[in-house]
């Protein structure tokens, strides 16, 4: 039984924003499956009455002292951005009409 | 030749008695004579490492103490964030970009007087078991350059074994510093999760990923262990138990009368006939030292890499949303930013990242979460209390490292072929528990076979102990 196809393989690309050319498409339908198919065991096991791990410690929230400390330069991090202008990030044309 | 102890280095320059400058030098050539054949770093640091030598220098000259890492290179993975200094996560995506931070990590070990000798190659952000997902080629085996350093942490394998510094440092998600460890006949070791700040490594699975070290011995395992670990307010999940030093545990180390090792039967299964041998030689060793040996059933752990492979990859699709092309590193141009996004991302990951991006995202999307991932953390209980009914009747726990030597580079292009070097492994990943691979005999090749010892939460010093005895043995 196959559980993906070339369709699914599309939507899950457009959702994790990743241009795929047909040959990735094909290319990971097969090897998606594969793992999936591996994973057999755990689908399988009837685990409904035990708790999820989602992390290994047993953490309560963590919360610091409320003062003020500097942070990471500005500058600094601005100029390891692939665009910047007057002390922001610059990006392509977010909302649909022309600029 | 007998590789050099960082213990020993450290005590040398601490007294004076040589110079740390001398110690770079010396470990710069050999790097300058075979990196380039071995591709354990993507980056040396020559000048600062000169610079921050003579810095330790000058602090003995001035009758200061530098520190237990006086003047002692170490070789940092490259997924470990260096202040002003290229961090890559040896991807495109991230290619020329230099972390205005440091790792955590990064600064203990300064501040002890180790010296960050370069940034050493790994699989793409950390995704693979033999580095050949570098996005900037291969690392090759110190032993057999035809052969795989294992991964993701090859770069810091290879550089210890080849000698070109005494310590590395690794992250280990799902067996990233053990398996090469193993492949390259070096000591590495996975802390208790929350045990070593994960601060400034760029994440990959947060919920798996933990640093630690590589060394050619247990002792200086432990004594790097010793300068990286405890509470960092900068990291929520660094536990705030202080743990004695390590250094102490190994010295008492090859002492093991009456420690109760349990050899993980379904960690046997599966594995080559000459590792096999190897671990239980291993054990027959500590049984020989006065430990009780026993075999032990961890059923669950049988499921632990089709959890892993669900659990890691959709951790993976949400800590790599972060590389859209908009505040750092690669930008390919487009005329909205959904198709920069899409463009960027697609030429900047290569196909092993992409894959995990994937296989994550599905696993995480409406409709499947609770089949797949949901499923997969439910799994991961059954496994932490499987090991919990295990460490009621034994102190350690023993296993191979990895299932096989190294193996030639395309080996295993089938992706789960590949997945599979890592059964051994992730279960103690999944669990939080430290691990650690010990260098135990060579298989039917002559390459180096590791034993892993793996011990319940924050029980480092039982693990350490243990390899000890098993190193005195080997």
């Amino acid at each position: 039984m196959s559980r993906i196809n070339g369709d699914d393989v599309r939507h899950v690309a457009r959702l994790a924003r990743l241009d795929v050319t047909d040959e990735e498409v094909e290319l990971f339908t097969g090897q998606l499956e594969a793992v999936l198919q591996h994973a057999q065991d755990v689908e399988a096991l009837d685990v409904a009455d035990v708790p999820p791990t989602a992390h290994p410690l047993p953490l309560a929230n963590v919360f610091r002292d409320d003062e003020p400390r500097p942070g990471v330069d500005r500058d600094e991090v601005l100029a390891m951005a692939p665009d910047a202008a007057d002390g922001r990030f610059r990006v392509p044309r977010i909302l649909g009409e022309a600029p | 030749m007998t590789a050099e102890r960082a213990i020993d280095i450290a005590a040398a320059v601490r007294k004076g008695e040589r110079s740390a400058r001398d110690v770079v030098d010396e470990h710069l050539a050999r790097i300058a004579e075979r990196d380039g054949e071995l591709h354990a770093f993507n980056l040396v640091l020559a000048d600062e490492a000169r610079a921050a030598a003579e810095a330790v220098d000058a602090a003995v000259a001035r009758g200061e103490d530098p520190g237990p890492l006086a003047g002692v290179p170490v070789a940092l993975k490259d997924n470990l964030c260096t202040r002003g200094i290229p961090t890559t996560c040896s991807s495109r995506i991230l290619e020329g970009w230099r972390p205005p931070y440091d790792a955590t990590v990064v600064e203990r070990v300064a501040a002890a007087g180790g010296i960050a000798i370069g940034k050493t190659n790994l699989d793409e952000f950390a995704m693979g078991s033999s580095t050949e997902n570098s996005a900037f080629g291969p690392t090759r085996n110190p032993h057999d350059p035809t052969r795989v350093p294992g991964g993701s942490s090859g770069g810091s394998a290879a550089a210890v074994a080849a000698q070109f510094a005494p310590l590395g440092l690794g992250s280990d998600t799902g067996g990233s510093i053990r398996q090469p460890a193993a492949l390259c006949g070096v000591v590495g070791m996975k802390p208790t999760y929350g045990a070593v700040s994960r601060y400034g490594l760029i994440a990959f699975a947060s919920s798996l990923d933990q640093i630690g070290p590589f060394a050619t011995t247990v002792a200086d395992a432990a004594l790097l262990y010793d300068v990286i670990a405890g509470h960092d307010p900068l990291d929520s999940t660094s536990v705030h138990d202080r743990l004695p030093p390590m250094v102490e545990a190994v010295r008492q180390g090859e002492d093991v009368d009456g420690m109760r090792i349990g050899i993980v039967r379904e960690l046997m299964e599966g594995i080559a006939p000459d590792v096999v041998a190897q671990v239980n030689r291993a054990a027959d060793a500590l049984s020989a030292a006065g430990a009780k040996v026993d075999e032990v059933s961890v059923p669950a752990c049988v499921y632990g890499l089709s959890a892993y492979y669900l659990i890691a990859p959709a951790e993976c699709s949400s800590n790599l949303a972060r590389y859209d092309g908009v505040r750092y590193g690669l930008r390919v141009d487009a005329p909205d930013i959904t198709a920069m996004y899409s463009s960027t991302r697609a030429a900047g990951f290569g196909a092993e990242v992409k894959r995990r991006i994937m296989l994550g995202t599905y696993a995480l999307s409406a409709g499947y979460y609770d089949a797949y991932y949901g499923k997969a953390q439910r799994v991961r209980t059954l496994i932490v209390r499987d090991f919990d009914a295990a460490y009621k009747r034994f102190d350690a726990l023993l296993s191979p490292t990895s299932p096989t030597t190294a193996f030639a580079f395309g080996a295993k292009s089938d992706p789960l072929a590949m997945y599979m070097s890592d059964v051994c492994t992730i279960p103690s990943n999944l669990s939080g528990h430290p691990a650690i691979s010990v260098p135990f005999g060579v298989g039917e090749d002559g390459l180096p076979v590791g034993v892993q010892v793996m011990a319940n939460a924050l029980q480092e010093a039982t693990v350490f102990r243990a390899g000890a005895a098993l190193e005195a043995q080997a």
